[in-house]
This record gives C-alpha cells, sequence and structure tokens, in this order.
C-alpha cells in the first residue's frame, strides 16, 4: 500500500518537474531534453514489446522513421508552399512532385499516416513472422536486417527521400515557429504530454488481462497456445503499439531536432534506442524511461567532455550496467528496496510486486 | 525516477558562464568527426585548424585577444552536427565555428547557423547549388574542381567517361553537373554507378568497366571505398594506362590508405597538393610537421581549413570585431597569402577564388601538378557562367 503510495509521488514529482523544465533550463537544454523525450516514448514502446512480450525488436527505428518521414514530407511540403517543390528535389533533379508525396500536403492525411504506416508494417511483418513461430534471436536479426534495408531504400531515392541528407531545414510546425524559443516551449510541453499519455496508457494496458496474458506467453508460449489463445495475434498487437509509439515519437523528434535523416533509423540507431531500455529496466516501464533518459544525457556530457574518447566512456558504461545490473538500474532498485526493507521488518510481510524474468520463472 | 530527476538536476546548467569574447579569450567553436566513418579524414582537417589558432595566437591573436578552440565531436551523425553546432553557438557562445566534412553535416547544421544568426567556415569542397549568408565556404565548389577537370579530360581528348560514386548527395550532383558539361561538350557518359557509403565490393563494377571500355573513369568514391575499388581495379590488371581514373575525393591522406603502389599515375583534381609550390607553403608543411610528426601528409581539406582560420581572423582584424554581421561585411575583397597561393573572399556569395590544379599520383604517394588553370577562379556555385548548365540549379 505505502509503496503505490510512494510510487504515484514519485511519478507525481517527476511531472511536475518535467513540466516546470522550461524554467530551469536554457533554450539549448532544453531542446536536448525534448529529444531525449522522444526516445523515452519509443522506450516505453520497447518495453512492452520486448520487457513484456520478450520480443527483442531490434528494428525500432524503422517505425521512428515512418512517423518521422510523414510528419517530414507534410512539414517540407507545408514550407515550400503549394506547387513548390521541395529543397533537396530540386538538387537532386527532381522535376515534378512524386506522386507519392502528394496526399502529405494534407495536414490530417500526414498526422494518420505517422500512426498508421508504423503499425501496418509492424501488423503486416507481425502476424508473418509470428505466425511462423519465429522468435528469440530470429525474431531479433530479422527486425535489425529491416533496418538495415530500410535505411538503403531511404538512401537509394535520393529525389525522393533526400538520400543520406534526409530531410532539413524546418520552420514551422503546425502554426509554431521553430525559430523561436516561446515556441519551441510549447513543442516541449506537447512533447512531455505524449510522452506522459503514452506511459499511463501503456501502464493501464500492461496491467489489463491483456498484459497478463503477454506476460504469459513471454514466459511459456506453447503454454498459452495449449490454453486456446492465439500468441501470435497477441504478440502482434503488442509489437503494432510499440510500433504506433515509436512513430509518434518520430513525428515529434522532427521538429524538434530540424532535420530526420537514415542515421536517425538504421541499425545504430535502433540499437540505442535498445541499450537506454536496457539500462534502466525493460521490466518497468519507468526504469525504461529514466534509463533512456540517462543514456542520451551520458551521452551528451561524455561528448562535450571528452569529446576525443568519449565512445569508450559510454561503453564502459553499458558493460557495467549489464555485468552488475542485468535488470537495469530499476531492477537494481528493487534489489535494494526489498534488501531495506528485509532488514527494517526482519518477519519481511509480502514482498513487494516485482515482475519476475523469465530466468526467475525458470528458476 | 530516481535517474529522471538526476537528469534534471544535472541538465540545469549556469547560464552565467560562457560568452565569446569575454575575458582575454575569443572563443571558436572547432566541430569535425572525431569518431564514426568520417574520423579518418576529418581529425586531420581538426589538427590544421588548431594549428592555425596556434599560430594566430602566436601572432597576438584577434584584436588583441587569444583565440580558445572549444573542440567537439560531430560523431560521423549528421543530427549529432547539428546539436553540437547548437551548443557552440548557445552554450559557449563562440564567436565563429570551423566545421564539417560531407555535405550532409553541412546541411544539417545550415539552419541552426541561420536560425541563430551565427558563422560557419566549412572547408571542403562540394557539390554547389548553396550559398547560405551564415556560411563561408573555403573548399572549392564545381566550377573550381569538377569542371576544370572536365575541360582538361575534353583538351587530352578522352570521349567516353563512366561515373562511379558512392551513393550521396555530391557524387550524385556531380555527375548530373558531368552530364549536361558532356551533352554540351560532345563526350559521352558510356556507364553511371553507385555504392552505399562504406561499400568494399567492387568486383561487379570493375567487370562493368572492363566491357564499357571508356577513355576516362570519373571517380567520385568517398572514403574506405577507394581503398577497395583502386585495389580491385589493380588485380583485375588494370593499369593507369589501361583505365585511367580521375578522382575528386582522393587526397595524400586517402593514397596512403590506399597504397601508393595501387594508384600510382591516376589523376586527381584539387586546389592544393602537399607538393604545390611556394614559400607559404613551405612553411605551413614544414609546421605541421614539427607538430603532428614527420610522416604526417597536408592534403586539401587541411588546407581549406587552415585558410578558414586564416580568412576569418583577417576579417575580424578588418571589421574591428568578432560579431558576425561586421565580419561578413568586411570579409568581401579580403586575399591573402595562403599554401595554395593567392586567395580571395567573394563578398557576394562567401566562397573563395581558388586555383583549380589537377596532379598526378606519384609511386612515393605524393601528388605531382600537370596542370593548372594559370589564376584564381572566381567562385561559381550555381554555374550561372556556363550556358551547358542551365537548369541544373532550377
Amino acid at each position: 500500500m505505502t509503496l503505490t503510495w510512494a510510487k504515484r509521488a514519485a511519478f507525481v514529482a517527476v511531472a511536475v518537474l518535467l513540466l516546470a523544465a522550461p524554467l530551469l533550463l536554457t533554450p539549448f537544454r532544453l531542446d536536448l531534453l525534448a529529444k531525449y523525450l522522444c526516445y523515452a516514448i519509443v522506450a516505453v514502446g520497447i518495453a512492452l514489446a520486448w520487457g513484456r512480450g520478450g520480443m527483442l525488436t531490434l528494428g525500432q527505428g524503422v517505425f521512428f522513421g515512418l512517423g518521422g518521414y510523414a510528419m517530414g514530407m507534410h512539414l517540407k511540403l507545408a514550407e515550400a508552399g503549394p506547387g513548390q517543390l521541395p529543397d533537396f528535389m530540386s538538387w537532386s533533379g527532381v522535376e515534378e512532385l512524386p506522386l507519392l508525396w502528394r496526399p502529405f500536403a494534407d495536414p490530417v492525411f500526414a498526422l494518420v499516416m505517422v500512426v498508421v504506416m508504423p503499425v501496418t508494417v509492424a501488423l503486416l511483418l507481425g502476424l508473418l513472422i509470428f505466425r511462423q513461430r519465429v522468435r528469440g534471436a530470429y525474431f531479433a536479426v530479422l527486425t535489425q536486417a529491416l533496418a538495415a534495408a530500410f535505411v538503403i531504400l531511404l538512401v537509394g531515392q535520393q529525389g525522393l527521400t533526400g538520400g543520406t541528407n534526409g530531410l532539413t531545414d524546418f520552420q514551422y510546425f503546425f502554426g509554431l515557429d521553430l525559430y523561436e524559443d516561446a515556441d519551441r516551449r510549447i513543442l516541449y510541453l506537447v512533447i512531455v504530454i505524449v510522452l506522459g499519455l503514452s506511459y499511463l496508457g501503456v501502464r493501464q494496458l500492461v496491467r489489463s488481462r491483456y498484459g497478463q496474458l503477454l506476460v504469459a506467453i513471454r514466459d511459456g508460449e506453447d503454454r498459452v497456445r495449449f490454453l486456446g489463445y492465439d500468441p501470435a495475434l497477441v504478440k502482434t498487437i503488442a509489437f503494432a503499439v510499440s510500433a504506433g509509439l515509436a512513430g509518434i515519437a518520430g513525428a515529434l523528434f522532427v521538429p524538434v531536432v530540424g532535420l530526420l535523416t537514415p542515421a536517425n533509423l538504421g541499425v545504430v540507431a535502433s540499437l540505442e534506442l535498445l541499450i537506454g531500455v536496457a539500462i534502466g529496466g525493460r521490466y518497468s516501464l519507468a526504469g525504461a524511461v529514466g534509463g533512456t533518459l540517462l543514456f542520451n544525457y551520458a551521452k551528451t556530457i561524455f561528448s562535450e567532455s571528452w569529446p576525443d574518447g568519449w565512445l569508450y566512456v559510454q561503453g564502459a558504461l553499458f558493460v557495467a550496467v549489464l555485468l552488475w545490473a542485468p535488470r537495469g538500474l530499476a531492477g537494481l532498485a528493487d534489489q535494494l528496496r526489498t534488501a531495506v526493507a528485509a532488514r527494517r521488518r526482519p518477519p519481511a510481510p509480502a514482498s513487494p510486486p516485482v515482475i519476475k524474468t523469465p530466468e526467475e520463472v525458470r528458476a | 525516477m530516481l535517474s529522471a530527476s538526476l537528469l534534471l538536476t544535472g541538465c540545469a546548467d549556469d547560464p552565467s558562464q560562457g560568452g565569446g569574447s569575454s575575458g582575454d579569450t575569443i572563443k571558436v567553436g572547432v566541430l569535425h568527426s572525431l569518431s564514426g566513418t568520417m574520423a579518418i579524414s576529418e581529425v586531420t582537417v581538426r589538427d590544421s585548424e588548431l594549428l592555425a589558432i596556434e599560430e594566430v595566437n602566436a601572432a597576438g591573436g584577434v584584436l588583441g585577444k587569444k583565440l580558445e578552440p572549444v573542440v567537439e565531436d560531430g560523431a560521423s551523425d549528421w543530427p549529432t552536427f547539428a546539436e553540437k553546432a547548437q551548443k557552440l553557438i548557445n552554450e559557449d557562445k563562440v564567436a565563429t565555428t570551423f566545421g564539417g566534412w560531407t555535405s550532409a553535416s553541412r546541411k544539417a547544421m545550415l539552419p541552426v547557423f541561420e536560425r541563430n544568426k551565427a558563422l560557419l567556415w566549412y572547408p571542403v569542397q562540394y557539390e554547389g547549388l548553396e550559398s547560405s549568408p551564415y556560411i563561408f565556404y573555403t573548399g572549392a565548389t564545381t566550377n573550381q574542381q569538377i569542371v576544370p577537370a572536365l575541360d582538361y579530360l575534353k583538351e587530352q581528348g578522352r570521349k567516353s567517361v563512366f561515373l562511379v560514386g558512392s551513393d550521396y548527395v555530391f557524387p550524385r550532383t556531380a555527375n548530373k553537373i558531368i552530364k549536361a558539361y558532356a551533352e554540351a561538350n560532345g563526350m559521352s557518359v558510356v556507364g553511371e554507378e553507385y555504392t552505399p557509403l562504406g561499400n568494399t565490393e567492387y568486383s561487379t563494377i570493375v567487370n562493368k568497366l572492363g566491357q564499357a571500355k571508356p577513355d576516362v573513369v570519373f571517380n567520385t568514391l568517398n572514403g574506405d571505398s577507394n581503398v577497395a575499388f583502386f585495389k580491385q581495379l589493380r588485380s583485375a590488371g588494370f593499369t593507369d594506362k589501361t583505365m585511367p581514373t580521375v578522382s575528386v575525393s582522393v587526397a595524400e591522406e586517402e593514397v596512403g590508405g590506399i597504397g601508393p603502389e595501387n594508384i600510382a599515375g591516376h589523376l586527381v583534381a584539387w586546389n592544393y597538393y602537399q607538393t604545390t609550390e611556394g614559400a607559404t607553403n613551405t612553411e605551413f608543411v614544414k609546421a605541421y610537421k614539427a607538430k603532428y610528426g614527420a610522416t604526417k601528409v597536408t592534403s586539401d581539406p587541411m588546407e581549406a581549413g587552415y585558410n578558414a582560420v586564416k580568412l576569418w581572423a583577417a576579417a575580424a582584424t578588418k571589421a574591428g570585431s568578432v560579431e558576425v554581421e561586421a565580419v561578413k561585411k568586411a570579409a568581401g575583397g579580403i586575399a591573402l597569402d595562403l599554401p595554395e597561393g593567392k586567395v580571395t573572399i567573394d563578398g557576394e556569395n562567401q566562397h573563395v577564388y581558388k586555383t583549380a590544379r589537377i596532379g598526378l599520383i606519384q609511386p612515393d604517394g605524393q601528388i605531382k601538378e600537370v596542370w593548372n588553370s594559370g589564376q584564381p577562379v572566381k567562385p561559381d556555385p550555381y554555374l550561372k557562367g556556363y550556358p551547358w548548365a542551365a537548369g541544373l540549379a532550377s
């Protein structure tokens, strides 16, 4: 009982801090925080698919990119004005607006596509491969290959996608002037709200009967199948939700960072999304969010402090977490709390509801 | 939860620190890839820029103040370039920034500098068709490198050209220009192939070259790919005589990586070589080797980065201020004697006048100049002075 209360208080404290950040941070640091929060939205989805569903998705960048490109295409068209071509098309030798781009001039269509494109791809892919009972490392490799292929496709179609440069130079975002600090603060608050809603929504999903089923499938897919459920469908839904969240995050990332390139959604980018979740702890939504924020913050600070060797520091941090806290920082916090509670009240009543890892369940 | 609040407290930097020209120093940004695929090339440019900053300081600094470089890592990742540019401008309050190599990194940084009305000095040859009011381009634009190379090939009677390039903006735009030139000058393009950046498998392309038998291969491959390409070309039995190439992204540094024995006899097009004659270059090469080691070579992008620092310092001195608009206004017409010869800033498009040079790679890894444009060529990023290029810049 007290624990839930403490958790609730912590949630409110973090929410207040995030909402107050525009008053505390310089515009540059606020922009960085906004970017980290976009990644945190993806992390919520990964915690669902990987932590709860056991699907190690190494291709989350693809969904992030689909949402991002849908938004980027619309912003580019809105900026160019009717009948005009986006800047990169003119230097790529494209003379007429490609058919694929035309519907994105409509803001409603673009916003719908931000979610529909990644969700559709995830649904098709999920049904196809989960029905074939592809899982574990094979699923991971497949999603990673998808990320690699997606990047090659984007780079190869320079006239259509901007190639390696991607889409750059955005000034307006649905009436917000991105050159103005005040408008960027509004954008930041929008991102905080979207993250809050994603977090609460996924938490609700996790606690529902569906969430229990998902965990059951993670820990014993065949047993659940024998009970008469369709694991492929259950897993596909979680995968699609995580894809939709990544798409929304990608769409918000575009106005914050001001550009979207294939480098943002390739194999390395997808892995970095995952590393944040691993550091924070994939079995805990809050851990996934916190880990992602911490990882990206550390990346910024390390690279600013040691521009020559920061990658080694970052790598060492990751190795350290894997060695000493395989369940992430949230797992570590849970262990500490249990230990402290045990010491304070020797007869230890019911231990806090810790989500068990597959390894623990088998043990 | 814990980590999230930790993050917030850590984020709240003290906004009172910094200030470009506060105290006795002027902060300047140096932003290149120190990690990732581009590091091998960009680290050398950073080194030459730091050398130039040291020299400016040794000569008394700018407006009586020493320059203080703030080095950041672009990490071969274009959004990182944008982020670090923003950091240099907003947090470090640098007076100007020297940085970038790939076109993608420049395109990523351009809106940041325009939005903040801050200055970037970009030191690498590029595909043209751009002229930002907040960027100075000290590398060649197309009419100072690619067009002269084509003039040279035409003069040599090479009629058919095969285009090989990495799949990104510079090669694709360069090849668009080459095709327009070829059409207007009675040359023919007999093939056009692109490979992803970092590609190392060229046997298919080498086979196609063997079948097409072009008079010359125009090579716009970038980075590591050149090593694989030239080695595989050679092991397929082609030499500089049977399959001559001209490269626009292979300089002294890359020749060392490819191995001079694999590429000697092939052509390159640049504005500067380590062997370029002149007392200023002798000094530059000597100073660079003294600082970084006797085995180091100097190359065109390094020299252009070095020039950028010197040109900015001259402009700020002339303006009597490091304030961006004042420096921009003072920059036009500034002429300095630099390692490649006389370099003049074109105030209108913020590019520089440069002498075009064709070089022949020697067995010792150095490049010998075989042709030059005689005088510095006026920069023309949109190729407005070339009738055959009409329509390219639309």
